[in-house]
């Protein structure tokens, strides 16, 4: 029975995300499709179809190709594992002022919480999208807030109101105004292979397309404040690190040495890269000051070192290396060059991140020939696979640590796929133009609306 | 007195006669005919040039054996290793004569690895595999500014599949002339 329903819930949410997903955005935009629901006894929530109130017949009609923000704050909370938004046909009413809650509706339907809202036009141009949050059984309002957006402002209004109600039940900070980064891939391996670097909405949704080139892009990652990337890109024939505006004009060719110039990732206060050159002879980790562009490196070792990520803290860096004869994760403290090995379990451990904790790792794992993400707790050194996939790669984690986002292939389609920090939510991104692959989730960013 | 400019002319010279004789010998190779020179030859004039063209097809950058054929330019490697198959010796060391006979000539080593395992560490593993042609090369006696390598992991693979078969076609070394 249990199954039963589990299986019913999950075929809804299908249907709900292929609802949301229509042609309404950018074509290159993925498609989200909830495939575990993750905790036993999730939070019950109704998030009621806002009012929408917008008289001017342009506005009306950009807004039809808009999913209600409802829709759009029930899917976060549905996509965090942590909350089971009801069904609007379940409602007994859809109220959306404060004077039409009638909580004894709400207890019946054994709703925790209840979200309502309204969109209003305030010019031709903007219009006011405001919610409020009540606890049920408390039938009391916990929060509420209006925001003042232009219509490209929609989406941006609906996740910061997930994420506020997502904080205000968990304690935990909302991610959903977060981006996500990846490449996508077109023909690769023919004479038109196409690749493009791609930043979207966490929820797949308004994806951009950030450099575009028929040679490979791959390793993007984020700067701490969110307004710049760095990747490597094969555009000259080699491999070389790129430093690029989000939103703005800047681009620059960072490094361009002989041999590999790889695995360009940010350290915590956006002051320095650490990078991987073989400019030597061998793949070496080095840190380049961004002020001053020079470079200090790190190990020094006839073997691969590479993927260098760094400690929140700023003082240490995890890394890949074969020194051992297999590769496995290290981690050296930048103050004394010391070196110590983390992983010891399995052959082939790689592209380590640590979480915001600094005392979990997780990093591709090889277990029987197959490529897992798994995730190890540093201090008790035990293991847990958090994927069942095959040729898994890439994790990358949510700015609040909850959620990671890998790399993997399915129906011999690169796709993305997102698990919950404890295995038990997983959700798919595949792209309907393409490989997708090279997740990097982006920091917290800025408010977009206010 | 011969000037040591006029010497060392007269051995090249000398040396090239050697290689278009050695070449003219096995008949089937296409040699271009070279114009014969109407006006009395300046010492320097004739040197170098005539042992091109035995060496790589018209395009001038596809390496071709005695007979004319295309020497094989990929050469292939075990998961995750980077040690050359005992059977393309033998092909590798007509690339090394080839560029030692062509010193104008350079030659780029592209790395490759199949999709299995992380991509910056395939970058790492396909520069291993393309720095050990580049040894086998250099310890054959050809000069080492001639040779560049370059990896690209797993990005571009010779066969989008993901079988064992397109996993085996991936992993390999492939020389490019210029």
């Amino acid at each position: 029975m249990q199954r039963i329903r589990a299986l019913i819930k999950t075929a809804s949410w299908v249907l709900f995300a292929m609802m949301l997903a229509p042609g309404v955005h950018a074509a290159n935009s993925l498609d989200t499709i909830i495939i575990d629901r993750g905790v036993d006894e999730p939070i019950r929530i109704a998030v009621v179809p806002f009012a929408i109130d917008v008289n001017s017949a342009a506005a009306a009609v950009e807004l039809n190709d808009l999913p209600n923000p409802s829709d759009i704050i029930a899917f976060d909370l549905a996509r965090s594992g942590q909350f089971d938004p009801m069904p609007r046909e379940n409602m007994l009413s859809y109220p959306s002022q404060s004077q039409d809650v009638f909580f004894r509706d709400w207890r019946i339907l054994k709703t925790a919480y209840l979200v309502i809202g309204r969109v209003e036009a305030v010019q031709s141009d903007s219009m006011r999208m405001s919610f409020e949050l009540y606890d049920v059984a408390g039938r009391r309002q916990i929060r509420s807030k209006e925001y003042l957006i232009a219509i490209d402002q929609w989406r941006d209004a609906a996740h910061q109101i997930a994420d506020i109600v997502y904080a205000e039940i968990t304690g935990v900070r909302g991610a959903f105004s977060s981006k996500i980064m990846y490449v996508l891939a077109q023909n690769s391996g023919t004479p038109q292979a196409r690749y493009r670097l791609e930043i979207a909405d966490a929820d797949g949704q308004r994806a951009r397309t950030l450099f575009s080139s028929p040679q490979p892009i791959l390793s993007a990652s984020w700067a701490p404040d969110g307004n710049r990337v760095a990747y490597v890109s094969f555009e000259t024939g080699r491999p070389s690190i790129i430093l690029q505006d989000v939103d703005g004009p800047y681009r620059e060719q960072l490094t361009s040495f002989r041999g590999i110039n790889g695995s360009p990732v940010f350290s915590p206060d956006g002051q320095e890269l650490a990078m991987v050159l073989s400019r030597d002879g061998d793949p070496e980790i080095f840190i380049m000051n961004l002020a001053t562009r020079k470079l200090r490196r790190i190990t020094r070792h006839r073997s691969i070192d590479t993927e260098p990520s760094w400690a929140p803290d700023g003082e240490r860096l995890i890394f890949t290396s074969d020194r051992g004869g297999r590769p496995q994760i290290y981690q050296v403290e930048l103050a004394t060059n010391f070196i110590e090995r983390l992983t010891f379990v399995g052959d082939y451990n790689a592209r380590a991140r640590l979480l915001p904790d600094g005392e979990h790792l997780v990093f591709v794992h090889r277990r029987e020939g197959v490529f897992h993400i798994a995730w190890q707790d540093l201090q008790r050194d035990n293991i847990l696979v958090l994927t069942e996939t095959n040729l898994d790669e890439s994790p990358s984690l949510s700015p609040n640590g909850s959620m990671l986002i890998y790399a993997t292939q399915y129906r011999g389609r690169g796709i993305l796929s997102v698990v919950s920090i404890d295995g038990r939510v997983k959700y798919r991104l595949p792209s309907s133009v393409g490989d997708v692959r090279e997740p990097a989730w982006s920091p917290f960013l800025n408010n977009v609306v206010d | 007195m011969l000037s040591s400019n006029r010497l060392s002319g007269l051995i090249a010279l000398l040396l090239a006669a050697i290689v278009i004789g050695g070449c003219s010998s096995t008949a089937t190779a296409p040699v271009e005919q070279q114009e014969p020179v109407s006006e009395p030859p300046v010492a320097a004039a004739p040197v170098a040039e005539p042992e091109e063209p035995s060496d790589f097809a018209d395009d001038g950058v596809t390496p071709i054996d005695a007979n004319g054929r295309p020497l094989s330019r990929s050469f292939y490697f075990g998961y995750d290793t980077a040690v050359l198959n005992p059977a393309d010796l033998a092909a590798l060391e007509m690339h090394a004569q080839i560029l030692r006979r062509n010193a104008d000539k350079s030659v780029v080593i592209e790395g490759h690895c199949d999709e299995r395992g992380t991509r910056e560490y395939n970058l790492a593993l396909g520069e291993r595999r393309a720095e050990v042609v580049k040894s086998f090369l250099t310890s054959a006696g050809v000069r080492s500014r001639q040779i560049e390598t370059v990896s690209f992991g797993e990005e571009t693979p010779a066969d989008p599949g993901h079988t064992e078969s397109a996993w085996a076609l991936n992993r390999r070394a492939v020389l490019s002339y210029r």
